[in-house]
């Protein structure tokens, strides 16, 4: 079983708002599986949080999945669940959206680089 | 963790001589395990470099990409909706492959494209260029991603890995070694006062032997003097039956 996930191809998976979705899906990263389950998730002003938590934790368990990419925004509603995830995979990849500039302080990874570098000392 | 803390043996010199193989092996695990800690924190401290530069990469980017979506939108007007509601498969997968660094598998994630793609008819009527030139950014984007999460991947493999093996290194020089060494002296100083008590035997015993002989020849001497005993000479004749010599 682990062989056969291990030669066929991985998806990546995007939680976000429209526009992040819409352009990955574009870039031609979407897939609906047998059950019509999407790997995508459109994350809108009226999503809950539980909603969003509930979502990622189906993304993180879902063997076909390897790369999960969140907007950071997103992310830092459910930084709580991001930060349990310790497994290395699926990666977690957090993203700038349209609307939130990209910020490393508060990257789950890039904190817990903090205390060996600086982000700002790589500049 | 106190002195006393040692490895239950026997004191003997067998024990001794496995203590000190003993010894050997942590300190030979201790060197090649410190190599390891060593080579892993190079590779480490290479990608955690890599992470910083290809994130603010990605912002760049991320950000052309957002700004080609909008200009896709201006010409095209809105396909949100389409674009979600004709979903069928991915077109960009991820495959696996193991890349190794000194005994730690790191998993490196590879993208390639697959099938064809299923937004062939988007902006067929209008603003065609512009959703191709968001297409490839946003495929541009999803292999930086994916590089990402390689490096990202490996970070956090590697971060585990590395703080086992300082357990380990830790473990081994301030817990297995002093206590082997602990062993070690309490198995010498056993051994010594073994040796110490077997001469002072010794001494003893020659002791009781020259008082034993002091008695033995006093009493000849009397004997001799009453002229009960005759002096003999030793007979070599008499002596007892030679062994034949072999070689």
């Amino acid at each position: 079983m682990a062989m056969h996930s291990a030669i066929k191809g991985k998806l990546i998976a995007v939680i976000g708002d429209e526009d992040t979705c819409v352009g990955f899906l574009l870039g031609g990263i979407g897939e609906i599986n047998k059950n019509r389950q999407p790997n995508f998730f459109v994350v809108d002003k009226n999503t809950s949080i539980s909603e969003i938590e509930e979502t990622f934790k189906k993304f993180i368990r879902r063997d076909d999945i390897d790369i999960i990419l969140i907007n950071q925004n997103v992310a830092e509603m459910i930084r709580y669940v991001i930060d349990t995830h310790t497994t290395p995979v699926p990666a977690v990849l957090e993203i700038p959206s349209k609307d939130h500039p990209y910020d490393p302080a508060k990257d789950s990874i890039l904190r817990r680089a903090k205390g060996m570098f600086t982000p700002e000392e790589f500049r | 963790m106190s002195g006393k803390d040692r490895i239950n043996v026997f004191p003997s010199r067998g024990a001794q001589t496995l203590m000190k193989s003993r010894l050997k092996g942590a300190q030979t695990g201790h060197s090649l395990l410190k190599k390891k800690a060593d080579a892993l924190q190079m590779r480490f401290r290479l990608i955690l470099g890599k992470i910083i530069e290809t994130k603010t990469l990605m912002g760049e980017v991320m950000k052309e990409a957002a700004f080609s979506l909008a200009e896709a939108k201006f010409a095209t007007g809105d396909f949100n909706q389409q674009i979600l509601q004709n979903v069928s498969r991915a077109q960009i997968k991820v495959r696996t492959k193991k890349d190794n660094v000194a005994g730690v598998s790191l998993p490196v994630f590879e993208s390639y494209l697959e099938g064809g793609d299923s937004y062939e008819l988007t902006g067929l009527a209008r603003g065609g260029q512009q959703l191709a030139k968001l297409k490839k950014n946003y495929q541009k984007a999803i292999n930086l991603l994916v590089d990402l999460a390689s490096l990202q991947t490996s970070f956090v493999t590697l971060d585990e890995a590395i703080k086992v093996t300082n357990r380990r290194v830790n473990a081994i020089e301030h817990v297995i070694i002093p206590r082997i060494e602990r062993t070690l002296a309490y198995i010498i100083s056993e051994l010594d006062e073994l040796e110490r008590e077997e001469f002072y035997r010794l001494k003893k015993i020659q002791d009781k032997k020259k008082i034993a002989r002091k008695k033995a020849d006093k009493i000849r001497e009397q004997e001799k003097k009453e002229g009960l005993e005759l002096e003999e000479a030793a007979n070599i004749f008499d002596d007892h039956h030679d062994e034949d010599l072999l070689f």
